[in-house]
């Protein structure tokens, strides 16, 4: 796989953060988005031709790919873009804003691109329109190709300054493909674009792989495989593609994730029919125990900032969710509701964990605080599980499997998303179908 | 007065109407005990009369009366085949997660080869795995189908 593609920021224009008017405000979900222009990027009549980019409609393009992305957060509505009143290159020199708010708009992204000598220079600005001025601007150079991240991280760029938190379009997820009858599921690795786009498989499918997770710099993948009939835990480096098995263990590993640091893959091994948490240090191989019980203690994950591990455990008769430090000590059971509990998932802001719960034959998504209080049930269904996080702490992703008939028939398992507002549930596009989604961190930080 | 004795009585007979078409239901699939299959549907021999699986109830690995004379029959089989291995595949149903019905295999797996050991097989010949949730024999989404999924498998390996 190519090498991770750097985006030179070269150049940040005037900008004015202190007299903005427009704010979204984002603890409510969806109930009044936004309205927002995004302009077509003006493209430079000097603008070369490269490879088979068509490079007269990237302007129209770019601005797709970031009205797309406010619609999906729920908290923009992008206007249609028949109603505009200015030419593109016009409007991002200064637009004439009472023109603009005619149309209903608060906030307007114009920009222009140039192709030349085989760079793409992109510059976008954020205009505010009651206020009648300009918020952000913003100017990057990279290699044509990558377009589409441009598009994503002007994205980010927009939803920062108008949010006042992280945006995350400049993202891949990483999950497992599947295809074929449910009792001969064809599992392969897939990376792709948070929207859907670029989507290539890492495996083959020749062996069952299961739950990759990114490592913080998104360099590497741990996952499961059933290579040669062992499953075992592996690390995967994604641009060289080498992968390898995670320590030496006489028995299965399972529900492998990376530590906050990277350093270490926290995991499950099963002896003789017990499983237990284990760490392994990658670069020392060193193996520490976590957990020591007769239950079965598994679906390990770490604090942001590394201090705790949550985890979930039958030692109490069915699967619950535990806290405990990261040296395994001064375990807590922190789900007392009724149903069982699965899958503790710390969010990246560090102050709630998602969770998969079962309940009177129904699958919920949820959040809770880390001490188990303050439970929210964001979504019901048939079946889903597997929570992760954007970034950002906004949005889960998760995966959802559908009922089947007599021949296993209308079956079928796809990826999924909610905000942790409960609102603005989207099922998110892939050539296949997909579980086990894991969701990269900011690829541009 | 009346009235409210006859109600009684339709109540009643209501009830037991209910209760009479619950018991001939299960009655009719009569292949499961509590939540347990104990149906021949997707069973396959390791030779004559010896079953090659046996099923638990969900979430559990215990082995029931059935399940422990099948492997017995299973461990009467394995002594006179003396050169015979065999891999026992735990498995789980589609109602768990992920990561959890992994470990439930691994654990169903081992309380198959545990009770093989007790009749004097020799834990160097049965090897154990575990596919969680991911190779379901039947493919419905029914109880009955659950109960023919969460199995331990002895499958012959030479």
């Amino acid at each position: 796989m190519k090498k991770l593609i750097y985006i030179f920021l070269i150049n940040i224009f005037i900008t004015n953060y202190s007299s903005a008017l427009i704010e979204v405000d984002i603890t409510r979900g969806n109930l009044d988005p936004l309205p927002i222009a995004v302009s077509p990027l003006h493209v430079d009549i000097k603008s070369e031709n490269y490879k088979d980019l068509n490079v007269k409609e990237l302007g129209e393009k770019i601005s797709g790919i970031i009205e797309k992305n406010f619609k999906n957060t729920g908290l923009f509505n992008p206007l249609k873009k028949d109603a505009f009143v200015q030419k593109p290159d016009i409007a991002h020199l200064k637009p004439r804003f009472e023109d603009w708010r005619l149309i209903k708009a608060q906030a307007l992204v114009t920009g222009k691109l140039l192709i030349s000598g085989e760079k793409l220079k992109v510059e976008f600005r954020l205009w505010d329109l009651a206020a009648a001025q300009e918020m952000t601007a913003l100017a990057f150079t990279t290699t044509p190709s990558n377009w589409r991240r441009v598009a994503h991280i002007i994205s980010d760029k927009i939803y920062e300054r108008l949010t006042g938190e992280e945006g995350y379009f400049d993202t891949r997820i990483i999950y497992v493909s599947e295809s074929g009858p449910k009792t001969q599921r064809i599992k392969k690795l897939a990376i792709m674009d948070q929207d859907g786009f670029n989507t290539k498989y890492l495996t083959l499918g020749n062996e069952l792989v299961l739950t990759p997770r990114f490592n913080p710099t998104n360099q590497m993948v741990t996952y499961m495989s059933y290579f040669r009939n062992m499953p075992r835990v592996y690390l995967l480096d994604i641009e060289t593609g080498s992968q390898e098995v995670v320590g030496n263990f006489p028995g299965m590993t399972f529900a492998p994730r990376f530590s906050p640091d990277g350093k270490k893959i926290i995991m499950s091994f099963a002896k003789d029919g017990n499983s237990d948490i284990f760490t392994m240090d990658l670069e020392t191989r060193l193996v520490e125990r976590i957990t020591e019980h007769s239950s079965i203690d598994t679906s390990p994950s770490f604090s942001p900032d590394g201090k705790f591990i949550a985890f979930n455990s039958d030692r109490s008769g069915l699967q619950q969710i535990y806290v405990m430090r990261s040296d395994g000590s001064n375990v807590k059971r922190i789900t007392f509701g009724k149903g069982i509990y699965g899958t503790p998932v710390w969010s990246p802001r560090g102050d709630l964990i998602a969770f998969t719960k079962m309940h009177k034959g129904k699958f919920f998504i949820g959040v809770m605080r880390t001490d188990g209080t303050g439970e929210r049930l964001l979504t019901e269904n048939y079946y889903q599980e597997a929570p992760s996080w954007s970034p950002n702490g906004r949005v889960l992703v998760f995966y959802r499997e559908t009922k089947s008939g007599t021949k296993g028939e209308g079956f079928s398992a796809k990826l999924w998303s909610i905000d942790i507002t409960g609102y603005n549930e989207r099922r998110l596009l892939t050539k296949t179908d997909a579980s086990d989604p894991s969701w990269s961190s900011l690829l541009s930080k | 007065m009346t009235l409210k004795s006859n109600l009684k009585n339709i109540l009643l007979v209501i009830f037991t109407t209910l209760l009479l078409s619950a018991c001939s239901t299960a009655k009719k699939s009569g292949v499961i005990d509590g939540d347990v299959y104990t149906g021949k549907e997707t069973v396959e021999y390791l030779a004559a009369g010896v079953p090659d699986r046996v099923f638990f109830a969900t979430n559990k690995s215990s082995l029931t009366t059935a399940s422990r004379a099948t492997l017995r029959k299973q461990a009467t089989f394995l002594r006179k085949n003396k050169n015979l291995n065999v891999v026992i595949e735990g498995h789980a149903d589609e109602r768990g997660t992920r990561e959890y019905n992994l470990a439930l295999g691994e654990r169903r797996a081992n309380a198959a080869r545990d009770y093989l050991m007790t009749y004097g097989i020799s834990g160097k010949r049965l090897s154990v795995i575990s596919y969680g949730k991911e190779k379901p024999v039947n493919a419905k989404s029914s109880p009955i189908s659950w109960s023919q999924n969460r199995r331990s498998v002895t499958v012959k390996v030479n």
